[in-house]
């Protein structure tokens, strides 16, 4: 379970066979140092993770120890349950949950029928339009912070989670230009041929670009989740009711509280990474087709 | 004929692209237009704003100590924290990008924290980073440096171990480079070989001429993340220590939404905006002299 990437070029890549046993030696030699210097800066990416873990699985007095305990002993399971219990974390997450479905729906139907208009129906001004929506990327979010606010506000939205979900359903100027780039990948043959055959653009749509593009939807839906899972800002300006908190909310306002309960906090950060990194696991093929798509080509 | 099939053409594509239009008119469009206009009013979000001219503006540059120090420490981010993550970035790819057994699994490691939820990294980070007792220090003791920084309690060395913090989530730009370099045709480095390259030369008129639209993608998407840099801020130091880590963004939201001075804060954004903007602007018309895009030569 990896990466798979296929590996095309690289110095190590394609040394021939054909030379005597010092060349083995030198060979072997470099796999190892290879090895060294990858499992060095691994240790780098991976050692907090194990801290993480490993803090949230020790008692109180040997979180503080030194020198550092490495392996907890005895192994408190129980810092899970407190943490879970300690703050709301199944109604947390539930909210999260919510947030995140919500958003996974409004952006994959709203950019697809957007990446549809940009790519499989010639109209004047489209890509003068699809200039716009790409620029908009550039955009601090700063910049229409304030003024999304008040319409919020005025629509009496604040407290819901209706700022943090309706915007989605008005399409976001990334997932578009993904699933375009997705799109255009589909040959114009298809759908002129269905439109000689008396088809619709919604049909067209619907029955031949959409089931073609499932990769490419999985991979938008997916980031959105990740997103929205991830997202900090948008419940801080919104959510100001404690029982409506995401987790990334409600673990931020649990550090703020409760600064050093360390082994808990380490409890709740794993908890609320896991599910990331299992998705992950089981979506790599997904996560790199949105590499791919991120489409440096175009 | 023709004339009627544009026009209906035209119907589909504007109907299809509705959602981003409205999106677009509501959350982009109408936002900066009125952030522009509140930047010059006293606007608390309870009475209307009130015409002040030119007084936000007086008080940024004049009278705010804060603005020009919020303004520095964003602008080190940008300066400093982005270059170093690129680079870093770059090199990590470049070591990936080999056929090597396991290699997989290293590529695997280096990219599960860049999808650690953003709130859980900086709490992770909090305790890695403790001057006494944080994992950073206890490791950097052990390779024997008396006297660690003290990092986030430290003024001089809050803002690098942020940037220690984000080279964490280096797996994420690390990933693109990645899809770029096996994009690079094995030949072009056996034609450099074979005209005498070495392995320097192969990388400096090779593979960063192949990789440029790669870097500048990038770049560009690093810019303006760094700029917006403000969540880790928010959950770690809240600005703190003597405001080493009052980013611009963190500023803009305290003046916003603790002091409800969103008249002032709407006039920080529209300075944002400027700067971001002219620093894309260069990037990109510098990036003709730098970027070279292997499609317009074939």
């Amino acid at each position: 379970m990896a990466i798979h990437v296929k590996a095309t070029t690289g110095p190590t890549g394609n040394q021939t066979r054909q030379h005597g046993k010092g060349r083995t030696v030198a060979r072997v030699a470099r796999t190892i140092a290879s090895h060294g210097v990858l499992l060095g800066i691994g240790v780098f990416f991976g050692l907090p993770f194990y801290w993480l873990v490993s803090t949230s699985l020790k008692p109180d007095s040997q979180v503080f120890a030194m020198p550092p305990v490495w392996i907890p002993h005895p192994i408190m399971w129980r810092n899970y349950p407190r943490a879970l219990t300690y703050i709301p974390f199944a109604r947390y997450t539930w909210n999260t949950l919510v947030i995140c479905s919500l958003n996974v729906v409004g952006t994959v139907a709203s950019c697809s029928l957007v990446a549809y208009s940009l790519s499989k129906i010639r109209w004047r001004g489209r890509d003068l339009v699809f200039l716009v929506l790409v620029s908009t990327m550039i955009l601090p979010a700063q910049v229409t912070l304030i003024p999304t606010f008040t319409i919020f506000k005025w629509l009496g939205w604040i407290g819901s989670i209706k700022p943090l979900v309706v915007p989605s359903f008005f399409g976001s100027a990334f997932s578009v230009f993904l699933l375009r780039q997705f799109f255009l990948t589909i040959p114009n043959e298809l759908s002129d041929a269905a439109k000689i055959d008396g088809c619709s653009e919604l049909a067209i749509y619907s029955r031949i670009v959409l089931p073609l593009a499932r990769p490419a939807l999985a991979t938008v839906g997916l980031f959105t989740f990740i997103g929205a899972w991830n997202d900090f800002l948008g419940p801080l300006m919104y959510l100001n009711d404690e029982r409506s908190y995401t987790l990334s909310l409600g673990l931020q306002r649990f550090v703020s509280q409760h600064g050093a309960e360390w082994a808990m906090l380490m409890a709740a950060s794993t908890v609320m990474t896991l599910p990331i990194i299992v998705l992950f696991f089981f979506a790599q093929k997904t996560f790199i087709q949105g590499v791919t798509l991120t489409g440096i080509k175009g | 004929m023709k004339g009627k099939e544009q026009r209906r053409n035209l119907g589909y594509g504007l109907l299809f692209a509705a959602p981003w239009f409205i999106g677009f008119a509501v959350f982009t469009a109408y936002p900066i237009a009125a952030s522009l206009y509140y930047s010059f009013c006293s606007y608390d979000a309870i009475r209307p704003p009130r015409w002040v001219g030119f007084q936000n503006y007086h008080r940024m540059f004049v009278e705010d100590p804060l603005f020009w120090k919020s303004l520095w420490n964003t602008l080190y981010m940008v300066g400093v924290g982005l270059p170093v993550s690129l680079a870093a970035s770059l090199g990590i790819a470049l070591l990936l990008n080999r056929k090597l057994r396991g290699i997989a699994f290293y590529r695997t490691l280096y990219y599960l924290p860049s999808i650690t939820p953003v709130v859980a990294a900086s709490i992770i980070w909090l305790w890695l980073l403790n001057p006494e007792i944080g994992l950073v220090n206890i490791v950097l003791r052990w390779m024997g440096v008396a006297h660690p920084p003290a990092w986030l309690t430290d003024p001089a060395w809050a803002k690098p171990g942020l940037i220690l913090m984000s080279l964490w989530g280096a797996g994420g730009s690390m990933v693109i480079y990645l899809a770029g370099l096996q994009d690079v045709p094995e030949a072009l480095y056996e034609a450099a070989a074979l005209d005498g390259a070495g392995k320097w030369a192969q990388f400096r008129h090779v593979t960063l001429p192949m990789l440029s639209p790669v870097i500048l993608f990038n770049l560009i998407m690093g810019l303006i993340g760094s700029f917006q840099y403000f969540t880790q801020a928010y959950v770690m130091t809240n600005g703190g220590p003597q405001d080493a880590t009052t980013f611009y963004a963190l500023h803009l939201f305290n003046q916003a939404f603790l002091d409800f001075k969103m008249g002032y804060a709407s006039a920080m954004a529209w300075v944002l905006f400027v700067i971001a903007l002219t620093c894309a602007l260069v990037v990109f018309r510098t990036s003709a002299r730098w970027v070279y895009y292997a499609g317009e030569a074939r």
